[in-house]
């Protein structure tokens, strides 16, 4: 593979993802967590471009870094007071959790390595072309409409459910 | 940039929500590994429908892949939902024992 900008750039996000996934799994302080999973994920987002995914890529960012990182930090922030910031982990369960992972992600290396159908799928170097038109059409429209409708109701399911359980009882 | 290169980042963010999952000891510190393991499956799907497409997607001369980055756009959707409950979970807890360690909210224990 000729080593052109694009590719550099490919490997700068890989990189960028997996350094603050890293950081994500072995930072101490919860705060710093909840920073480096922001990146982790503005990392995915340029992944999602690359795969021609731009509408993806928009609503990864909109979603995950606006509204989940938020939830996270508010959730950090009521939950925890300044001594249960920092993170403290058991030896052993370090090793267990540690060779658990570690297996699993040899397990899933060997697959993708030695799958035969998975060989030599490479970009075939298509122009980029905006996908939200027929992502909408597709969920508005054609075969998701009820997946759609389905997952909208389960949404507000979600939300009413999560308003109930934290709020506050009211005692009479 | 192979369909492989994707796997193998997507494969490594999952070892590593696994492993935030199984050590720490923190309910919040869980549910950033729980994202992280969500991520890659995202990132699974959109590679497998960007570089594996089925015969019956290419009519005429347009393809469609988009049915991987549907299924994604549902899957952030879920996590969203997810991520909303679980913390509303959290709070209940934090209001009911004073902690959210896991391992603290042990009343069911026989």
């Amino acid at each position: 593979m000729e080593f052109t900008l694009k590719t550099f750039i490919f490997y700068g996000f890989a990189l960028i993802t997996i350094a603050s996934a890293l950081a994500v799994v072995t930072v101490r302080n919860i705060v710093h967590a909840a920073f480096a999973l922001m990146v982790t994920l503005f990392g995915v987002a340029g992944l999602y471009v690359f795969l021609q995914a731009d509408f993806l890529a928009a609503t990864q960012v909109i979603v995950y870094v606006g509204g989940i990182l938020v939830l996270i930090l508010f959730g950090v922030m009521m939950t925890s007071g300044r001594l249960e910031m920092r993170i403290h982990i058991e030896r052993g369960q370090l090793l267990l959790g540690g060779g658990i992972s570690l297996a699993l992600l040899m397990l899933l290396l060997t697959v993708i390595a030695n799958t035969p159908i998975w060989k030599n799928l490479t970009d075939d170097g298509s122009p980029l072309t905006p996908t939200t038109k027929r992502i909408g059409e597709l969920i508005l429209n054609e075969k998701f409409l009820l997946p759609f409708e389905v997952v909208s109701v389960l949404l507000l399911v979600a939300l009413i459910g999560a308003a109930l359980i934290s709020r506050k009882e009211v005692r009479d | 940039m192979s369909l492989q290169h994707y796997l193998v980042i997507s494969s490594i963010l999952f070892s590593l929500g696994i492993f935030a999952v199984l050590t720490r000891k923190n309910a919040i510190s869980i549910l950033m590994g729980i994202e992280l393991i969500l991520n890659s499956c995202n990132l699974n799907f959109v590679a497998f429908s960007r570089f594996v497409t089925p015969a019956e997607s290419i009519v005429g001369s347009e393809v469609f892949r988009f049915d991987g980055q549907i299924i994604a756009i549902f899957g952030i959707v879920l996590a969203a939902a997810e991520a909303a409950v679980f913390l509303a979970i959290i709070l209940a807890i934090y209001r009911e024992f004073g902690s959210i360690r896991p391992d603290e909210v042990d009343t069911l224990k026989g």
